[in-house]
């Protein structure tokens, strides 16, 4: 039973007869192949090569196809594998490179098969081993097998040094000492005129310089010459590639590849290289006016074109450009805007983002309102799209191109009744945040706040529920924006508030608890005639509570249901009476009883809290209520100081809070924190700031006399009646300045947009597509507008939270030992550290200076250069040999006192070293040495 | 890397081959593919072969019943893969004769081997239909 008898291998299935059978499977497949994975786990340890290889064959297809683990046949695949006949080696190679990973515990076995197959006379054993290898190197095989690898490089069977130029790519990802061993020979394949190794050489280039272009440069002309004389478009479109990684690295070698590169452009019929071109001109230069031109011309030609890819193709490539020439889009607007409808759900996002791009704080309004309306006759996926993008077009940079904050707030309130909308969360972040840092906006988002809350049918939407909560925050924060407060405390405690999850229905109790206290404070302070107190001053003047002081009596109880009075700016509204605070007191105690058994901790201790208070001060109210507006001894006067005491602990501001505020607040006299925590701040080290305890954004409304007046434009420092030292304050804000925006900004701002339908342009407009077509036309054509707008009130700013992080990345270091390793061939100083790429900027920096001496003499070996391109590049060499020597002998005046005789020395070194490596071709390796960009450029 | 992988799925979408150029495991290949298959095999004619998955592309083309899919890093020519979809296909017409999937069934080594004179670590090494084939017609006569 253990081992196949020959009756098995004699009517062994094979691969055919396994596919067939799977096709007859309807049913039952599994069971099928996991019978037939019975007989492979049999027919494997057959000692019969013919019969094992079957077995691997089917086994791959298994594993291949079906997701079956073959880890099993690792072993027996290298047993395949030593077969001496072509047909098993075929299929044990396939499966190695199907199987085999990092991981495999074989893998090591594995080395002396491929270098005896690398060694092969049969260029097919050959080449299945070089494949196999660019599929399964890891180090030890990239090291090991590096000789055998360089020797095929320059292999005199085109068939095997195609691929082992190919292969070279993982040997030096995987092993990157092998650069030194190798690069020399994949260069001279760059010259070699076999279209099919210089397609092979050119793709390793083209991945190589994808991931340290630097290191390159020194390749250039052997690059341009491709480039200029390829006729094969792969070879053309990976070439390009290289150019678009080299060129932004030296500005000569820019404007030597426009020309060829904008000729391809004109004068290819193949649409891939032309979009090659395009994307190598709009990424790399886009400095190059009449280039850009070309290419954007030639966008505009994918854009009309029936065909979808070359649609969504050229809006992609005019997003690239739309980063350096916004007029490349607003050339091209109407096709971008079409492409909102189109039926392809990418094309439609690829040109939400081109709109997002034309957004400007002069159009902002109307896009936005264009695109809420799309939404709302889009997918639900799109419209969440939208939303989610007009979202973070409009708070980027802290809401830098919003300037008409209750505009925004309004625009968030309606984005969020949105059926599909999806994006409640981020409103919610939005609404509070925008609520803190901007003052002058608090009446509007109160509003807005309000007429969320009153909305009972908004209450069963789970996506909005954060929404809900920060309108329920805001209006208890900003109570005394609100028209009608005791309208707040009904909406935030109506019946259907249930379906809200129990940490959002906390902060409803919360908000309410503020809202009251408000209501009964307003009421109070005024029933008694006592001097309105400083809030109540601070309150702007069309707030109805203090609107409707003098007539007081005359109303009558009306909340809740007027809403249209609320809404009209001009008309008081409802009033506050003694009747209607009852109501609501017995409103709240309604409402929050049940509460008191809640299971959730946050929501009955709110309810508990709210009830408390309504219990400690309904007596009081009741009494006053009977003796009207006497003043009474006794258990009113106690209600009142209860009731101010509560506003007066709520109507503090809660400022927004850097994440790094806690570090600014100094020690206490007196306070010893515990010295085994000392450690800590080792951590927080680079958070610490310099030490002063005068951060602080919270401005008691007391202090702020006329902070709503919105000609107010300077931002008002609000603890300047505090007793905080006036020199504390002088340093915070020198130290904090960048926080606040210059005064000079919020002048030149203005929304006084034209309006949108501009009779001049007045066309065949039916549609919002041909609306908002017009509408960036008119608001890309840059303008100055004089100050007669509303300012752009003060957005206040946090310091590091807010500030973008500044990242640098460090290139990683295996690609640097890569780099390295190449650097140290083409540049030939084997000293220079892999991380040193400033030295060799100076370097260069240090030649371009002084190519400005040899301009002429320069342009003309350029020309030459490129111009023989036919002549043997032997005598090419040695010109620029000739010229280097030229080149030295003033560099060696000028910089003596440098160090620059050294490293040159260094060079030198390293060139007889090489030469001794090569001696048959001594001339290569000072070609390649640094010169070499003065020949091209 | 340029191509990461290349599949062969049908409408059904049953995979038919699957060329990795990088190493995933068993369990990452599967949940790839259910994925790709989903996301490309529920567009239409009308809208464009190219899908974001992820950190790169798909480019995709759908010859009858089969679908050509191909992912690519982002900066790969999106249009130069269509182009080596078309090759591919052709190549294998030109070799069966009027390629159905039932050929790739069958022959999925040969495929196989087409894919591998094709590409290489990830990109192209060879386009020319000759080139790819004559080393596979001299490996059939000599098995």
């Amino acid at each position: 039973m253990s081992g196949p008898s020959l009756m098995d291998s004699l009517f062994q299935r094979s691969l055919e007869d396994l596919i067939k059978g799977l096709r007859q499977q309807l049913i039952g497949e599994q069971a099928f192949i996991s019978k037939s994975l019975e007989e492979i786990r049999k027919e494997i340890k057959s000692t019969d090569l013919s019969t094992k290889s079957t077995a691997l064959l089917k086994l791959s297809y298994l594993s291949n196809l079906h997701f079956h683990d073959m880890s099993f046949a690792a072993f027996p695949a290298l047993e395949v594998l030593s077969s001496p006949r072509f047909s098993h080696k075929k299929i044990a190679y396939q499966a190695i490179s199907l199987s085999f990973h990092d991981s495999t515990p074989v893998l090591l076995l594995i080395t002396n098969h491929l270098r005896k197959d690398l060694n092969s006379t049969n260029e097919f054993e050959v080449s299945l081993s070089l494949q196999c290898l660019s599929r399964i190197a890891n180090v030890d095989l990239a090291r090991d097998l590096t000789p055998e690898v360089f020797t095929l490089l320059s292999s005199n069977k085109l068939y095997v040094r195609k691929r082992a130029v190919a292969v070279v790519l993982r040997v030096f990802e995987k092993y990157p000492d092998s650069v030194r061993v190798c690069f020399k020979r994949l260069v001279e394949n760059l010259e070699n005129s076999d279209p099919q190794i210089l397609s092979a050489v050119v793709g390793v280039f083209a991945e190589l310089a994808c991931k340290d272009p630097r290191s390159y440069l020194p390749l250039a002309p052997e690059f341009y010459k491709i480039l200029v004389d390829s006729k094969n478009n792969w070879v053309s479109i990976k070439v390009l590639k290289i150019f678009s990684k080299l060129a932004p690295l030296e500005p000569r070698l820019a404007k030597r590849v426009v020309e060829p590169i904008c000729d391809l452009m004109r004068n290819t019929g193949a649409k891939s290289l032309l979009f090659e071109c395009i994307r190598t001109v709009v990424t790399s230069l886009c400095e190059n006016e009449s280039a850009v031109r070309l290419a954007v011309g030639k966008v505009r030609e994918f854009l009309v074109d029936e065909d979808p890819n070359l649609k969504y193709l050229g809006l992609q490539a005019l997003r690239i450009v739309a980063e350096k020439h916004l007029w490349a889009v607003s050339e091209n607007k109407e096709v971008v805007i079409k492409s909102l409808s189109n039926a392809d759900p990418n094309i439609k996002i690829e040109s939400l983002r081109l709109v997002m791009a034309m957004v400007s704080e002069h159009n902002v309004s109307e896009i936005s309102r264009v695109l809420v309306n799309y939404a709302l006759k889009s997918d639900p996926v799109f419209c969440n799209e939208i939303l989610g993008s007009i979202l973070s077009t409009c708070s980027r940079n802290l809401y830098e191109i919003i300037v008409d904050f209750d505009w925004y707030v309004s625009l968030l309130g309606e984005m969020s009744r949105i059926p599909h909308c999806q994006m409640g969360d981020e409103i919610e972040n939005q609404l509070i945040d925008v609520g803190l840092r901007v003052k002058d906006v608090r009446p509007e988002l109160v509003r807005v706040a309000r007429d969320l809350l009153i909305d009972p049918a908004l209450l069963g939407n789970s996506f909005l529920h954060g929404v809900l909560s920060a309108a329920a925050w805001a209006s208890g924060e900003y109570v005394e924006f609100s028209r009608n407060p005791l309208e707040l405390v009904e909406a935030l405690l109506q019946p259907r508030t249930n379906l809200l999850p129990p940490s959002i229905r906390a902060i409803y109790i919360q908000s309410a608890f503020k809202v009251l206290v408000f209501c009964l404070h307003t009421c109070f302070m005024r029933g008694k005639n006592i001097a309105p107190s400083a809030s109540l001053d601070n309150m702007p003047a069309g707030v109805s509570a203090s609107a409707s002081y003098e007539s007081f009596e005359d109303f009558s109880v009306e909340n809740g249901a007027d809403a249209a009075v609320v809404h009209d700016q001009t008309c008081a509204s409802a009033p506050i009476t003694k009747e209607s605070i009852v109501n609501i007191l017995n409103l709240v105690e309604l409402a929050l009883g049940p509460l008191l058994g809640s299971h959730d901790v946050e929501v009955q201790e709110r309810a508990r809290n709210l009830l408390g208070f309504v219990d400690l001060t309904k007596p009081g109210i009741l009494n006053s209520s009977i003796q009207e507006k006497e003043d009474s001894e006794g258990k009113g006067v106690e209600t009142s100081k209860i009731i101010k005491l509560m506003h007066d602990a709520f109507s503090k501001e809660l400022g927004p809070v850097s994440s790094s505020a806690q570090g600014k607040v100094s020690l206490p006299d007196g306070l010893v924190l515990k010295e085994n925590l000392g450690d800590l701040e080792m951590i927080c080290g680079d958070i610490e700031p310099p030490s002063s305890n005068s951060f602080s954004f919270g401005s008691p409304y007391e202090e702020e006399k006329d902070g709503l007046s919105f000609s107010n434009l300077q931002i008002k420092e609000a603890n300047e009646q505090s007793n905080e030292s006036t020199s504390l304050l002088a340093e915070h804000r020198k130290r904090h300045g960048l926080y606040y925006l210059p005064s000079g900004k919020s002048e030149i701002i203005s929304n006084d947009y034209p309006p949108a339908n501009d009779p001049t342009l007045q066309g065949d407009i039916n549609d919002n597509t041909d609306d908002l077509v017009k509408l960036t036309a008119e608001s890309l054509v840059p303008k100055r507008k004089p100050n007669h707008g509303k300012p752009r009130p003060v957005v206040v700013k946090l310091d590091e939270v807010d500030e973008k992080p500044v990242a640098r990345k460090q290139p990683e270091s295996r690609d640097d030992s890569l780099s390295g390793a190449v650097r140290d061939i083409l540049f030939g100083s084997e000293d220079i550290p892999p991380t040193s790429s400033q030295s060799n900027l100076s370097n260069s920096s240090k030649r371009k200076g002084k190519e400005k001496l040899h301009t002429d003499p320069h342009m003309e070996s350029k020309e030459s250069a490129v111009g023989d391109g036919n002549s043997s590049s032997r005598r090419r060499k040695d010109r620029s040999q000739g010229k280097e020597r030229r080149h030295r002998s003033p560099r060696k005046k000028d910089d003596k006192e440098r160090k620059d005789t050294g490293q040159k020395e260094k060079k030198k070194g390293s060139g007889r070293h090489k030469s001794r490596q090569r001696a048959e071709e001594p001339l290569k390796v000072p070609a390649q040495t640094p010169v070499i960009p003065d020949f091209l450029l | 890397m340029g191509i990461r992988f290349i599949l062969m799925v049908n409408k059904q979408g049953q995979t038919r081959l699957a060329q990795y150029y990088e190493w995933l495991t068993l369990e990452e290949r599967r949940a790839l593919e259910g994925e790709i298959v989903r996301k490309c095999l529920a567009r239409n004619e009308q809208q464009c072969s190219f899908v974001e998955h992820r950190n790169y592309k798909i480019v995709y083309r759908r010859y009858a019943s089969l679908f050509f899919l191909v992912g690519v890093d982002n900066d790969e020519n999106e249009l130069a893969i269509l182009e080596f979809i078309h090759l591919l296909v052709e190549t294998m017409d030109r070799h069966f004769g009027n390629v159905c999937e039932l050929d790739i069934m069958f022959h999925l080594e040969k495929a196989h081997f087409m894919l591998e004179e094709m590409v290489m670590n990830g990109s192209v090494v060879e386009t020319s239909k000759a080139n790819i084939l004559s080393p596979i017609q001299l490996m059939e006569k000599a098995s």
